[in-house]
């Protein structure tokens, strides 16, 4: 799930959690929160990037052809991807 | 040292948190803390002060305001009444959360509904856990003093808290009162620039107001629980300090007449002074009779409770609002929790008084005294003078 990054006791923390690392959401995986995951048939993809778009968490990336997939670590599975994919190229499936 | 001089003490309040310098002040108005802001929104487009003064459209926005300029760095004031903290309620918690510094005068009032203006404690009553420094004032010159220590304290390195200077509203916001005014050399003196912890800059990376989820949640409340306690020993160093330098002292309990009594009243802000003059005449009739006062609810001052009870036979509490469906009015059920554990506690009776405004006498008290003194209440708590 996620990496674990925490100060160990209450004494370690922070003065109201600050964190002087940047960062540091990149370092809090939130994939664990899924029940669902996104996949891709490239056959039926058309390379629009509306996927790459509306991803509310910026986790889609594009390959060197120019197809889309989901960073696991990051995604949900809110399956709007999923919803905004006119060519019906991605299918939510369980994780 | 400064003169006395006779000011509503809304506008004194100002006048005070104007001679701190506040770096930005954002504010809505509602009565009956209105005066304060717009003074202060006067005295900065006169030019009198250097200030970011930002007309909010909403104490929502108000606090929103305040927050992000304290998370810059900034010394910054709001104050707000009733509805309006109502209306600021979801970023009031966050603030302390935070540890930023804000200060926030509240002209207490009652809140809807039925609807009303007038002054009780229930607006404070629904932000006392969420995590502030919370002083009560009893008269102008407490409200002025308040006002200039709350800023040293929610700034000290060892706080970092927001700090709400409680005033009843009316009975204090609108009462000409004369008052010795602290001037600007004093104030300097006694208050320097704020040094933030931490402030939000380009070249200085913070993230604050981050996620906490279960593995951190737990930590982070017990952190900010124990600073908010150990906050009590910095406020009583910044009071002292306050009464070498300006001879006005300043203790979480003020006691009148209160060690050798036999039945003891508490009371908070304004009706303090009232049930003074109550104690008095309690006093030349032979009653035994005392007063406290609390001035810092919190964090509650619960060690100076239990020695200021000490030896007293009964001890009425008044508190000024209704904890609807609770064990006993809000004060009450925080003095019964602390006083349990003591081999010797008082017969403890609540009251309620001057709910929505609804005038607190001399004599009221006197009558509560006398009842509470002759035998134990049938019920926890009575809402004193109800009709029916």
């Amino acid at each position: 799930m996620t990496e674990k990054k925490w100060p160990e006791t209450w004494q370690d923390t922070n003065p109201g959690l600050m964190i002087f690392k940047p960062g540091s959401s990149r370092s809090y995986l939130t994939g664990g929160w899924r029940a669902q995951k996104p996949i891709w048939d490239n056959t039926k993809c058309i390379k629009c990037g509306v996927c790459y778009l509306f991803c509310p968490e910026a986790c889609i990336t594009e390959d060197a052809e120019g197809f889309f997939m989901a960073d696991l670590n990051y995604c949900k599975g809110c399956g709007i991807c999923y919803h905004e994919c006119w060519p019906r190229a991605i299918k939510m499936i369980e994780d | 040292m400064s003169e006395r001089i006779g000011m509503e003490i809304a506008l004194a309040a100002a006048e005070a948190v104007a001679l701190c310098r506040p770096d930005v002040i954002a504010a809505y108005p509602i009565t009956p803390n209105t005066h304060i802001p717009e003074h202060l929104a006067e005295i900065v487009a006169d030019g009198h002060l250097d200030c970011e003064y930002i007309a909010v459209e909403s104490e929502h926005s108000a606090l929103s305001a305040c927050t992000g300029a304290s998370a810059a760095g900034a010394r910054v004031f709001t104050a707000t009444s009733s509805q309006g903290l109502l209306y600021m309620y979801e970023i009031v918690p966050v603030v302390p959360s935070m540890r930023l510094p804000v200060i926030m005068c509240l002209g207490n009032r009652a809140i809807s509904g039925p609807i009303n203006i007038w002054n009780d404690h229930s607006d404070y009553m629904c932000v006392r856990d969420l995590g502030w420094i919370s002083m009560f004032a009893s008269n102008g010159q407490e409200t002025v003093d308040m006002c200039i220590q709350a800023f040293k304290i929610g700034e000290h390195a060892d706080v970092m808290l927001p700090v709400l200077v409680n005033l009843d509203g009316f009975q204090l916001t609108h009462v000409v009162e004369a008052m010795i005014m602290p001037n600007q050399e004093e104030v300097d003196k006694f208050l320097p620039p704020r040094k933030p912890f931490a402030a939000l800059h380009p070249d200085n990376i913070v993230s604050m107001g981050t996620l906490g989820l279960p593995d951190i949640y737990n930590e982070a409340k017990k952190a900010n629980d124990e600073a908010l306690i150990n906050s009590k020993k910095v406020i009583l160093e910044i009071w002292k300090e306050w009464e070498k330098m300006f001879g006005r002292k300043y203790e979480p309990i003020m006691s009148y007449k209160a060690n050798d009594a036999d039945v003891i009243m508490l009371t908070m802000g304004s009706m303090g002074e009232t049930a003074q003059v109550a104690i008095d005449e309690l006093r030349k009739e032979g009653f035994k009779a005392g007063l406290l006062d609390l001035k810092l609810y919190r964090p509650f001052p619960a060690d100076e409770l239990k020695k200021a009870v000490k030896g007293c036979k009964n001890l009425i509490v008044i508190d000024r609002a209704v904890m609807s469906g609770g064990a006993a009015a809000p004060v009450c059920a925080e003095v019964k929790s602390v006083l349990y554990d003591e081999p010797d506690r008082p017969v403890i009776t609540n009251d309620i008084i001057g709910l929505g405004g609804r005038d607190v006498r001399v004599e009221d008290f006197i009558k509560i005294f006398k009842k509470a003194a002759k035998a134990k209440p049938e019920r926890a708590y009575e809402i004193y003078g109800v009709r029916g």
